[in-house]
This record gives C-alpha cells, sequence and structure tokens, in this order.
C-alpha cells in the first residue's frame, strides 16, 4: 500500500537546486496518507522513521507495524495557516492548546494561526494513545522538533534568495526580516506555492524556556466559543447523511450465555431491523427512540455462571494470582533481619475498591462504509488501537479504516477500547447506511471496564527517633506505577502481585499510583504517629529527594501546617508523592460530625512541580480537577456487584462528587524553568485521599485503611491500628 | 407519531415523534440540536438541562407532549445574534470547563438561577447547581464563573 514519493515528484525539479534546505527524498514511502497530495502548496515537515520515535511509552497493540512510511508532522500553507498533526487526543486535558502554544513558540507564528489536526488515522503519524501523562513529555518536544526545523528551513530559504547568511537574519510573527535591509517574507511568500518538503535534522536548535513568549503563556483554550455555545461536536453529536440509529442487546451478567431469544415483536416495528451475527444481537432503526424500543420489545433469557461479588473480593485478589502476568519483587538489604532488630514496628491491609470512570459521555460512535472502506468518529484514546481492532473485527486492511476521534467528553483512562466503533459498523454493513450507536449510562457502568480494586500490605519498622529502617509492600492487583517508596529505607522488599481479577479491568486516571500512594502515605503517618513526630517532620526527615522536598514545604506553608491544630471535629492531614515525573504534595482539612461521623473536606491545599510549565491556568485546571476527581474514590465512589451483574449503574445510585463536596482549594505551582517538562494529568490526584485519610486520623484517632473512606458519607469501618513496639 | 409544533430558541419547529419521546432525543436526533447533551436519561446530571419559559428543566425526563406549549430555549439559543450571554462570557473568561461536555447544561442551569436570583449567594448557587455534574471536576472555576457573571450582568444570565 506505497506510493512512492508523492512529495518529491510535487517539488518541481527546475527549483530544488536553489533550496539547499529541501530535500528530495528517493527512498520515500508514502503508505495510505494520500490525503497529504491534497495539501495546498507550502512547507511540508517530516520525519523519517526512527526506533526511538516507536518506542513511546504504554502499551503497544502487539500487532502493530512499525511506520514505514514518512510521517508528516507540520504544514506551512501559502496564506501562513500552520497544520499540526498529532495522533493524541484532546480530551479535557488542554493539550489541543498546549501543543499549539509549543509549536507557536518554535515556529515564531501567531497562536490562532495553528490548527491542531488529532487523532484521525488518515491524517496523522501513528501513536501508541493518549494515557501514562505522556503527551507533554514526548509529544511536546516531538512537535517543538518538527517546528523549530520549519523556521530553520524558512530561514534558509530566505537567505539563500536574499544571498546573505542565515544568521543575519531574524524570524517573528510568520515573517523572516533581513535587519539590514528592512525587508521582510512572509512564510507564505518564502514556500511561493510550491509543495515544499523538509526532514528534520536530529537536533534543530529549540528556543530556550527563558525567552519563551507563547508557550509558558497562560493561552484560553483553543476553541473555548464553541463549547460555551453548544457548536462543538462530540463523538455522540456526528451526524452523517441518511443515517440510522443502532442499539446492542445486553446479556442479563457477565459471561451470560443466552438461553433463548424472541425477536419476533421486534422485527414487526416499522423502519426496525433486528441485526444477528454470531453472539451479536442488536438493532437498527430510524431513530434513537424507535430503537431502544426495538431492543426493549426482543424476549431474551440468559444462564449466569456463580461468580465473585464484592464481599471477599481481596481475598479473593490475594489467592487468585495470574501467573502469566507475574512480577520480580524489588528487594534491598534484609527487611526481616531490620525488622527484627527495629524499635518500632508497624503491619497494616489496605485495600482500594472497584470504581467506574464515569466519563459524563459515554462510549459512542458513527460508522459508515463506503465502497469497502470503513469510516468510524468515536470517542477513544487510542484512535489506532480502535482502527486495529476494527480491522480485525471485520478483516479489513489498514487502507480500509479510517478512526476520527473529535474531542471527547473525556475518559479518565477509561476509553481505550472500540466497543461502541465495533457495534456501530457491524450494524452499519448490515443495514446499509450509516449507524450512530450512543451508550445508555447503565451500559458504560457495566459494559466498560473498572478501575481495578486491589489489596496492599505493608509492614515497615524505625528506629525510636522515626529513620525508617524496613519497607516491605505488596500490591495485589490494583498495579505497579509509584509502587516504590521515595523514602530512603536501606532495606526494602517490593512486589506487585497481578490477580485474576473478576471483572473486566483497565486503565484508570493514575490507576495505581493512587492506590500505592494512599496505603504508603496512610502507612507513614501512622508510622509518624507512633513515633510521636509531627508528620511533616517525619516525612522530610526520611526524605532527600530535593523536588519532593519543595513541594511538602510549598504546601505545608501555604497550608500553614504548622499552626493547624487538629480536635475530634477538625482535622488536618498531609501527604506526598511523585509518578509519572510529577511531584506532588497535599494538605487536608476535614470537618466530621461527631455524631453522624460525616465527613466533609473543607479545605486543600496542593502544590505541584513537573518541570516547566507550558500553561499556567490549563496546569491549575488540571490539578484542581484532578482533587475533585479523588474525593470521589477516596470517599465514595465503589462499584457494587454481585452474581455477574453491577448493582449501581446509575448516578443515582453511584455517587461521584458533586457541587457540595467540593472544598476551597488552593495550588500552589513551582514552574521549574530548567527542568523538562513532565506530564500533569494524572498525579495530581494522588494525593487527595491520603491526606484526606490521615486528616480523619488527625481528628479521630480511627486509621483510615479502605478507599472509599465514607461510603454514604459517613466513615467507614472503624478498624484499631496494629502498633507493635 | 403525532406533529408538534415547537417554539425553540424563538424560532416555531415542526417534528414529528411519539407523544412520548423526550425532548432530548427529540433535540439532538430529530433536530440536530446536539448542545443539549446526554448524560444519564433520568435527572441526575444536568447534561440535557434546558429552559421550557425560563425554568432549568431535564429535557431527558420531559416527554415532547409536556414541551410543545413551552418556550424551549437550548444552549444553541442564549448567544444573541452572535454576541455571547453574560454566563458564556465568564465560563470562556474564567476558563470554566476542561472536556466541555457538561458545559451547555452548567450554562443553561446558571442562566436560569440568574433569571431567579441575580445576585446568588455561594450556597444558592451550590443548591442551584449540584445537580449538574462534572467528572472533570471544574466545580471551583464553574462557581467562579456563576459569581462573576453575576456581577458583570445587571440582568443576570439574561441574553
Amino acid at each position: 500500500m506505497s506510493h512512492a514519493c508523492d512529495f518529491a515528484t510535487a517539488l518541481p525539479d527546475s527549483e530544488s537546486h536553489r533550496l539547499p534546505a529541501v530535500e528530495r527524498s528517493a527512498t520515500c514511502q508514502v503508505n495510505r496518507r494520500t490525503f497529504l497530495k491534497g495539501l495546498s502548496a507550502g512547507l511540508l515537515v517530516v520525519l523519517t522513521p526512527t526506533p526511538s520515535w516507536s518506542q513511546e511509552s504504554g502499551r503497544a497493540p502487539g500487532s502493530h507495524d512499525l511506520p514505514q512510511d514518512i510521517e508528516a508532522w507540520l504544514h506551512i500553507a501559502q496564506d501562513g495557516k500552520v497544520q499540526v498533526f498529532t495522533g493524541k487526543v484532546e480530551v479535557g486535558q488542554n493539550i489541543r492548546t498546549s501543543l499549539a502554544q509549543l509549536v507557536a513558540e518554535e515556529l515564531r507564528v501567531p497562536f490562532d494561526s495553528i490548527t491542531m489536526i488529532m487523532g484521525d488515522t488518515d491524517l496523522v503519524p501513528w501513536d501508541a494513545g493518549t494515557f501514562g501523562s505522556r503527551t507533554t513529555p514526548t509529544m511536546g518536544p516531538q512537535l517543538r522538533n518538527m517546528a523549530a526545523a520549519a523556521r530553520e528551513a524558512l530561514l534558509e530559504i530566505a537567505a539563500h534568495q536574499w544571498k546573505v547568511d542565515v544568521a543575519s537574519l531574524s524570524v517573528a510573527e510568520g515573517k523572516v526580516t533581513n535587519p539590514a535591509t528592512s525587508l521582510s517574507l512572509s512564510y507564505g511568500e518564502l514556500t511561493r506555492g510550491e509543495k515544499l518538503f523538509k526532514v528534520v535534522p536530529d537536533d534543530p536548535a529549540l528556543t530556550p524556556v527563558a525567552l519563551w513568549k507563547i508557550a509558558g503563556a497562560s493561552v484560553p483554550k483553543a476553541a473555548g466559543r464553541d463549547f460555551v455555545t453548544g457548536r462543538h461536536k462530540y463523538p455522540s453529536d456526528i451526524s452523517r447523511p441518511g443515517m440510522m440509529f443502532g442499539a446492542v442487546l445486553r446479556p442479563d451478567g457477565f459471561d451470560a450465555t443466552l438461553a433463548s431469544i424472541d425477536t419476533a415483536s421486534a422485527e414487526k416495528l416499522p423502519g426496525v431491523k433486528v441485526v444477528r451475527d454470531g453472539s451479536f444481537i442488536g438493532v437498527v432503526a430510524l431513530d434513537a427512540f424507535a430503537a431502544q424500543r426495538a431492543l426493549s420489545a426482543i424476549q431474551a433469557k440468559w444462564t449466569l455462571p456463580p461468580q465473585p461479588s464484592n464481599s471477599g473480593i481481596f481475598e479473593f485478589l490475594k489467592t487468585h494470582p495470574d501467573a502469566s502476568d507475574a512480577s520480580t519483587p524489588h528487594v534491598s538489604g534484609s527487611v526481616s533481619e531490620a525488622w527484627s532488630q527495629a524499635d518500632l514496628k508497624l503491619e497494616a491491609q489496605y485495600t482500594v475498591e472497584y470504581i467506574a470512570h464515569a466519563p459524563l459521555e459515554p462510549r459512542a460512535a458513527v460508522a459508515e462504509w463506503n465502497d469497502g472502506k470503513l469510516t468510524v468518529w468515536t470517542g477513544t484514546q487510542r484512535p489506532f488501537g480502535v482502527r486495529d481492532e476494527l480491522m480485525q473485527a471485520f478483516n479489513l486492511s489498514q487502507a480500509q479504516v479510517r478512526v476520527i476521534h473529535p474531542d471527547m467528553g473525556s475518559g479518565y483512562g477509561g476509553k481505550h477500547t472500540g466497543e461502541a466503533a465495533i457495534e456501530a459498523a457491524r450494524l452499519a454493513r448490515a443495514a446499509g447506511k450509516p449507524v450512530k450507536v450512543v451508550w445508555s449510562r447503565t451500559e458504560e457502568f457495566t459494559w466498560a471496564y473498572f478501575r481495578p480494586a486491589g489489596l496492599i500490605e505493608i509492614k515497615a519498622a524505625a528506629r525510636r527517633d522515626g529513620t525508617l529502617t524496613a519497607w516491605e509492600f505488596h500490591n495485589y492487583n490494583s498495579g505497579p506505577a509509584a509502587i516504590g517508596t521515595p523514602y530512603m529505607v536501606p532495606n526494602q522488599l517490593i512486589q506487585f502481585h497481578p490477580s485474576r481479577s473478576p471483572l473486566r479491568q483497565g486503565s484508570y486516571r493514575g490507576l495505581a499510583s493512587t492506590a500505592n500512594h494512599f496505603a504508603r502515605e496512610s502507612h507513614m503517618d501512622a508510622i509518624a504517629h507512633a513515633a510521636a513526630i509531627d508528620p511533616l517532620k517525619f516525612r522530610l526527615q526520611n526524605l532527600s529527594d530535593p523536588r519532593l522536598r519543595a513541594v511538602l514545604q510549598a504546601s505545608a506553608d501555604k497550608f500553614g501546617w504548622a499552626k493547624m491544630k487538629s480536635t475530634p471535629e477538625r482535622g488536618f492531614g498531609i501527604a506526598c508523592g511523585v509518578d509519572k515525573g510529577g511531584y506532588v504534595a497535599t494538605c487536608a482539612e476535614v470537618e466530621i460530625e461527631p455524631r453522624t461521623k460525616k465527613v466533609r473536606i473543607r479545605r486543600v491545599t496542593q502544590a505541584w512541580e513537573s518541570g516547566t510549565v507550558v500553561n499556567p491556568d490549563g496546569l491549575r485546571n488540571q490539578l484542581a480537577g484532578a482533587i475533585v476527581q479523588g474525593i470521589g474514590g477516596a470517599l465514595f465512589e465503589r462499584i457494587l456487584f454481585f452474581g455477574g451483574r453491577i448493582q449501581n449503574p446509575r448516578f443515582a445510585q453511584y455517587r461521584v462528587p458533586r457541587f457540595s463536596d467540593t472544598p476551597a482549594i488552593e495550588i500552589v505551582l513551582l514552574d521549574r524553568k530548567d527542568l523538562p517538562s513532565a506530564g500533569a494529568g494524572e498525579t495530581g490526584l494522588v494525593g487527595l485521599a491520603p491526606a484526606v485519610g490521615n486528616a480523619i486520623f488527625a481528628a479521630t484517632g480511627v486509621r483510615m485503611r479502605s478507599m472509599p473512606m465514607a461510603p454514604g458519607s459517613a466513615l467507614n469501618h472503624e478498624t484499631s491500628p496494629v502498633y507493635r513496639s | 407519531m403525532a406533529e408538534f409544533q415547537l417554539n425553540i430558541n424563538s424560532k416555531l419547529v415542526k417534528v414529528e415523534a411519539p407523544a412520548e419521546e423526550p425532548l432530548l432525543s427529540v433535540l439532538r436526533n430529530r433536530l440536530d440540536l446536539t448542545g443539549t447533551k446526554y448524560g444519564c436519561g433520568e435527572g441526575q446530571c444536568g447534561a440535557c438541562t434546558v429552559l421550557l419559559d425560563g425554568r432549568a428543566t431535564r429535557s431527558c425526563l420531559t416527554p415532547i407532549s409536556a414541551a410543545a406549549s413551552a418556550r424551549i430555549v437550548t444552549i444553541e439559543g442564549l448567544a444573541d445574534s452572535g454576541s455571547l450571554s453574560a454566563v458564556q462570557k465568564a465560563f470562556v473568561e474564567e476558563g470554566a470547563l476542561q472536556c466541555g461536555y457538561c458545559t451547555s447544561g452548567m450554562i443553561v442551569a446558571a442562566t436560569a438561577l440568574l433569571r431567579r436570583i441575580p445576585k446568588p449567594s455561594d450556597d444558592q448557587i451550590v443548591e442551584a447547581m449540584n445537580g449538574n455534574i462534572c467528572r472533570c471536576g471544574t466545580y471551583p472555576r464553574i462557581l467562579e464563573a456563576i459569581r462573576h457573571a453575576s456581577q458583570h450582568s445587571t440582568s443576570g444570565g439574561s441574553q
């Protein structure tokens, strides 16, 4: 599926000799993206494949072929408009804005001259997906390089034209200027209506952060107006000519088998088609309401096998290891030796329940078949992953599938998969028309996947003076992210134990990091209290990492930690941590109603450092949002399941944070312009739960060891601390 | 199927639908007014909020037959010939959104609140808005945007 050298042939031979920066590629292969041929004249900046590019983090789909084609990242049109191509997707984390800022900065063009083309598999270079807080640290530098290379190319073209030294020219606002002659040429004039093509060097000169004008500033969200007027089209808003509406018959529970089915009355409804394809049963209708009616007219009986429920889940996870995914422990020194000699010993178990992402826009897709080619508009964090799923489901080639991602109603790690895309495609194929499928809230709560439940066991030992000597940490099922301790402990044994989860589980914003931080920072707090040392002082005493110390101190200072004295009605707690390059420290003030034990978080102060800040306002928005989202898992979110069924698959039954749960939030940003930018989508969430748990302990003397801590508003089960000294 | 004449955003629109079909479904799927969102279908999240005779109403729980006699205003009808309402402006200025999926419902609910109580206290804002869910957790900024809109518009959030 390759077309030889489309760009090179587009480059006029007679002109190419006078353009030193613009190269012809004799070996290029353009795979599938014939669209590039249709781009207007101008400069196209590309990257030939390098091994490092394909090593981007995350779970690359196993079947993926490394890109063998030329990857185009940037196109500057004659009118000076810039198109930037990336496989990352905008889901509310504001990268459509922050990435454009980085490009505008390096390219020296106004921010609003940039259009980001994101997550369209026919138009953008392959990408593993948008997860793991990877966009800012990987795609940021990638696009900066492309933009800097384009700037250099334009400078060289101008220098060649004016027969002057490149170093004598300046570049700003989309124009190259010769200060000696005061002559200037816009980027469009420089490319002179020709199709030019530039392969980036390894090390284009990047703009030092200290000189940033557009990057590093609080540029407002791109196309913000479209979101307040209802004009933005989310995946569930997409409409196609002749489109029909689909719905899928769901089993009565997990692993159910169909015992009997009667679709006769559904089929009699006007305009309704019932589609059966193996175990798949769905309907299409002329309108969405009719599709739902048709679905409820189907009589189906299911048989459910017995299966685990919430009750006993943590024991189940511990006793059902997934041997196929076993991990090796991290060991240093000897925990058992240190344990036998310690002054202070503390051993405890912590648990987190399954929770749901519950993005406000449920899974949605519109699928359309044209001459054997399938196009699907859908909400997903992995457009190329969904393309692979569709190729597999329908036995299609890459060139036959296009996935388009309209900026979606978020995901929080919950939309890595393409269920709705496959369903819409199946129904569209059967109907011979474009079909839209939008999952109901109950479907989203039941048939998506969950953040894993987990059990964590910790054994820790310290000297009487509060110096940590041993740290043993076992995480069952929740995950290995941030499983290590940032504290100085000479003797460590740390291990993740994967389990055979009874529920379908997957990625989540700050997934295991949240559980591991909750356990570690709660346990650290317990040791501090056992040693009668202030929890902040105890942490600093055992911490050498200057970046973590800095956020801890900044958070405590802003919160007024030193002056806060807990009472039975009001508690103050602190916690800190690091993951994915983000350093966080969180202080929380909670109020506890003495009689009902109702908990309210009144105030949260969070200090954050993730290197150079690209957009301070966007970053604050992410961090405050992470705190609010964290309140749900910390206090009341949990999936209840029994006999293969989710028992609370509705917002009326599954409590998420609301306005009335929101504390006063203060964010302290430490902007380290000397350090590369890390991602900030996830780790802002991990400090909240332990800070709140520690505040509850400070007020009540009851140690919180299970998330959620207050389902139904009041404090969870009381457990007495296990002190051994 | 029956024919209904609806007054939507000051325009009369004819539409055929079953009498019990929710207004949300009619707006989105029959009239392509997709600014109003589906979030739960049971009045718990507020994403589908529209104004019915000026009152914030859950369109997912309102059958079209019950909306036929009312003046319906959706998010698409709040900007006055292209110029944003005070609440819309405040949301942009405060950056009071992340993914933006809840934003239509938030803005419509806040508009109704400010028409009813032009200068609400924080407690009144929280009470009026508590039925609207933002999963991205932008509540503090939304609160600030509503305060801001109430201070900058003597007529509250009206167009």
